[in-house]
C-alpha cells in the first residue's frame, strides 16, 4: 500500500512551504499564524463543513494574505496585479512551454 | 477576468486555478522582496513530502515499548529526548506525550486549526484537517472513535487533548499483545499514523 501524499495538490504544498519559510524568517510568530489561521476557519466553517483539502487550504491561503497585507509585506492590489500576470503568461504561453512572466 | 473557452480552441498551457495563481502571486512578490529564496521552498516540501513522516514517531513509540527509562523521561519532559533524537519542532512547540493504558485512552485534536506534530508524524491526514474531526472529536469521541474501527472496553476513560500553537501532542499507544521477542525495527512496523493520533490501535492493520 502506497502512502497517502503528504499533500492533495501541488499549490497545497507550496503555500504550505511559504509560510513555514516566513515563519522561520522571523517574518510572523506561529502562535499569532495559528490564531489568525483558527479565525479564517471558523468564519469559513459557519457556512458548511470544510473538508481538509482544498476547504482547508484555502482559508490558509486567505490568512496568509491577509497577514502579509496586514504586515504592509504584499499590498491585495500588487498580489492582484500579479495574479492577473500569471494567468496572462498562461494563458500566451503554448501548451508544453515554461510559462514565465515576461513574454 | 472570467475567461470562457474550450481547452481545443486554445492551444495554450493549462491555466492554474484560482488559488493556484495567487499561491505563486505571492511566491514572486516575496521573492522579488528578497523575503523567500524559490530552493528554500523546494527543500521545505521535499522534507515534508519525502524525510519526514509517522516512522520517526513509530520509532519513538518502539523505543518507549521496549526501554523503560526512555518512556519515563519521554512521558515526564519529551522535548530533550526528541531534540537528541532529530525531532525537534520547527516551530519551536512542546510535545507531550501521553501514554494509553487499560483505564485511560487518548485522542488528539487541534479545535482551533490543525496543531500536529509535523516533525514525528509528518502533515496531517486530511480528515484530522476536516471541521467534521475538529468538531466531533471533542464532542463524541467514543463515535468518532467507532468510526475508525476502535472499540474500548467499558471502563475505559477517552480523554481528548486539545493541540495549540505551542503544544503538541503524541499518543503511546498500548504495545500489542505477544510481541516480546520483536526487535525497534518489527515494533515500529506495529506503530500506524493513526494510533499516535489516538484514532487507532498499535497493532490492528
Amino acid at each position: 500500500m502506497r502512502p497517502e501524499p503528504a499533500f492533495e495538490a501541488p499549490w497545497h504544498a507550496q503555500l504550505f512551504a511559504l509560510t513555514v519559510h516566513l515563519n522561520e524568517a522571523g517574518v510572523f510568530a506561529w502562535a499569532d499564524w495559528a490564531a489568525r489561521f483558527g479565525a479564517t476557519l471558523k468564519t469559513h466553517g459557519l457556512a458548511r463543513d470544510l473538508n481538509g483539502g482544498d476547504d482547508y487550504f484555502a482559508a490558509w491561503l486567505e490568512t496568509l494574505e491577509g497577514l502579509l497585507a496586514d504586515q504592509e509585506i504584499a499590498a491585495p492590489e500588487d498580489v492582484k496585479a500579479m495574479r492577473a500576470a500569471w494567468e496572462a503568461a498562461y494563458l500566451r504561453t503554448e501548451h508544453g512551454a515554461p510559462v514565465t512572466l515576461k513574454s | 477576468m472570467p475567461h470562457d473557452h474550450s481547452d481545443h480552441d486554445h492551444p495554450h498551457s493549462l491555466l492554474p486555478s484560482d488559488p493556484a495563481l495567487r499561491v505563486k502571486a505571492l511566491e514572486t512578490i516575496l521573492t522579488q522582496k528578497g523575503l523567500v529564496d524559490p530552493a528554500a521552498l523546494d527543500e521545505i516540501i521535499d522534507t515534508y513530502e519525502n524525510r519526514i513522516g509517522p516512522r520517526n514517531g513509530a520509532e519513538v513509540v518502539a523505543r518507549a515499548w521496549s526501554d523503560p527509562e526512555f518512556k519515563a523521561g519521554l512521558l515526564e519532559n519529551a522535548d530533550p529526548l526528541l531534540a537528541e533524537l532529530g525531532f525537534y519542532g520547527r516551530q519551536g512547540e512542546h510535545m507531550v506525550v501521553v501514554e494509553n493504558t487499560d483505564d485511560v485512552h487518548n485522542m488528539v485534536v487541534c479545535t482551533l486549526c490543525s496543531c500536529y506534530p509535523w516533525p514525528l508524524l509528518g502533515i496531517p491526514p486530511g480528515w484530522y484537517k476536516s471541521d467534521a474531526y475538529r468538531a466531533r472529536a471533542v464532542r463524541e469521541p467514543r463515535k468518532v472513535l467507532a468510526e475508525f474501527g476502535v472499540t474500548l472496553p467499558e471502563g475505559c476513560a477517552v480523554r481528548v487533548w486539545d493541540s495549540t500553537a505551542e503544544v503538541r501532542y503524541l499518543v503511546l499507544p498500548q504495545r500489542p499483545k505477544d510481541t516480546d521477542g520483536l526487535d525497534a525495527s518489527a515494533l515500529a512496523d506495529l506503530v500506524s499514523r493513526d494510533s499516535m493520533i489516538g484514532c487507532g490501535l498499535a497493532g490492528a492493520s
